[in-house]
């Protein structure tokens, strides 16, 4: 690992102009930004740990119906938060089903949503990578890439966004709060991850300095709870990154789809919100027709990058199933395998 | 850079100077306290052999700055028994063989106490498989593993009962 400069500030300001300087990184839970420093993959002069910056660890509810989640609350004290989970049951079961107990309790909420894609070519610094290092090549064309982009992909860049929280979260229409140097901004989490096209090694549009302080989701976000999964398939059923997953929110009323919210993950550069699909679910009787319908529209635009044409099924199907389980309704407990579409409910607390 | 941080560990206060801010609380433990109970496997935050309570929850020691983690209490696989009394889940890793080599016995029973103490998975085996993936046991002691939670868990709930009544 590369030495740096280790700065602890206490107020949100200090960091934001110590995190501006050029090669400076910000530190919250370190489960993604130590692992890519021990491989070399990145190597930041200063870091800026905002582990003790104050309030920023709270799940707040606002008057006007927004629940507000402060960027350093911890994913697994989201996901175990009561009222949380049972508002946004799909939400709290993509942090369930994402890496381990141990990093889950580590991890933060800011963090997750800046994670670097888990392609095995960006981690291996004997391989070229224009993530990586700009204008390189990308050797994962050519290579093992089964896993990687059907939506969204570049000639430059062919990798996922890895996160499972950011797929309901997308889905929902949340916020994310940002402090920079002109001060506080937010926009939709929809607008924070930039498609790769020739610059792949700029993920986001955050700028120097710029500090995820909150995420906030609209009043209307948990209007879905009683009708909303979350599904994963992975190689293996635990503490695996989603080869795809689905996030499916319904609002049934009298029988008819009044509002559908989808998004896929483990497919594309950013999390996936798929729009278009959406509309052919309003109106709609919630049933297997219209969930195929549905599928197929949020995969029109796929094509293979690599030997990964397969996904573009499996994404569907996967699609199609969180819709149906939705429709069937939110279960009471989160399943024992969370977001696994091979476990049921089962055992008691 | 000199950088000064004080820790508790095993309910026992350290100052530790260290030279460089690269340090993981992991190597902290094992090469400045010499406390090798807890293992280093994979250093890349995925085997959990690694496993401590920080301020009661478990995390992968070896993902963590120790400087990012002045004041901290720590608990490690030495500070479990007590005198020659072991900790119920370490006895109920010996009844149960949950291991075999060993090597990563101290990040399970670290994580076993971790999970418990979350209360989440109940009596559920698969609950518990679940809530223990981030522990690997390349023996393969798996079915020991989680009939050693199962039981620990078991005789901790009825400890507590006769305690309150």
């Amino acid at each position: 690992m590369k030495t740096f400069d280790y700065i602890r500030p206490t107020t949100i300001s200090n960091a934001v102009a110590a995190a501006a300087a050029p090669g400076a990184a910000y530190l919250a839970g370190g489960t993604n930004l130590l692992d890519l420093m021990k491989g070399g993959i990145t190597g930041p002069s200063r870091l800026v740990d905002v582990t003790r910056l104050p309030g920023l660890d709270r799940i707040e509810r606002l008057p006007d119906g927004c629940i507000r989640i402060g960027a350093l609350v911890r994913n697994a004290d989201l996901a175990h938060d009561g009222d949380f989970a049972k508002s946004y049951p799909a939400i709290a079961e993509a942090l369930l089903s994402g890496a381990s107990a141990q990093l889950r309790n580590a991890a933060t909420v800011g963090g997750n949503l800046l994670q670097r894609t888990r392609c095995s070519y960006f981690y291996d610094t004997a391989s070229v990578c224009n993530k990586r290092e700009p204008g390189t090549g990308c050797d994962a064309r050519e290579g093992e890439n089964r896993l990687h982009a059907v939506l969204g992909w570049s000639e430059a860049c062919i990798a996922t966004h890895p996160s499972d929280f950011c797929v309901p979260l997308v889905a929902l229409d949340a916020v994310v709060e940002i402090e920079g140097r002109t001060g506080r901004r937010e926009i939709p989490l929809e607008q924070l991850h930039r498609l790769p096209g020739d610059t792949p090694e700029r993920e986001s549009v955050l700028e120097p300095g710029d500090l995820i302080v909150g995420l906030r989701l609209p009043a209307e976000a948990r209007t879905f709870a009683q009708h909303t999964r979350y599904l994963k398939i992975r190689e293996r059923t635990s503490y695996a990154f989603a080869i795809v997953s689905a996030a499916a929110a319904l609002r049934i009323e009298q029988g008819t789809v009044r509002e559908a919210r989808l998004a896929l993950g483990g497919v594309a550069p950013k999390p996936w919100r798929a729009h278009a699909a959406e509309k052919t679910l309003t109106g709609a009787r919630p049933d297997a027709a219209a969930f195929s319908r549905a599928a197929e529209a949020a995969l029109a635009d796929a094509r293979p990058s690599g030997d990964n044409g397969f996904k573009i099924e499996l994404a569907q199907r996967i699609l199609v199933r969180a819709l149906t389980l939705a429709a069937l309704g939110t279960p009471q407990r989160i399943s024992a395998l969370p977001a696994s579409p091979f476990s049921s409910v089962s055992g008691t607390l | 850079m000199s950088l000064s941080i004080s820790l508790t560990v095993n309910g026992e206060r350290r100052h530790v100077d260290l030279e460089d801010p690269r340090v993981t609380l992991l190597d902290l433990l094992r090469e400045r306290l010499d406390l090798t109970g807890t293992k280093k496997g994979c250093d890349r935050g995925q085997c959990g052999a690694c496993t401590v309570l920080v301020d009661g929850r478990r995390i992968n020691s070896c993902m963590a700055l120790a400087v990012s983690h002045d004041g901290a209490d720590v608990l490690t696989i030495e500070g479990v028994a007590r005198g020659d009394q072991l900790h119920p889940i370490q006895a109920a890793f010996i009844a149960h063989d949950g291991f075999q080599c060993g090597f990563c016995t101290p990040g399970q029973i670290m994580s076993a106490i971790g999970l418990i103490q979350e209360a989440q998975a109940g009596n559920d085996p698969e609950r518990i498989r679940e809530a223990m993936s981030g522990n690997l046991c390349r023996c393969g002691a798996y079915v020991g593993i989680t009939d050693a939670v199962l039981d620990a868990q078991k005789s901790l709930a009825q400890a507590d009962l006769r305690r309150s009544a």
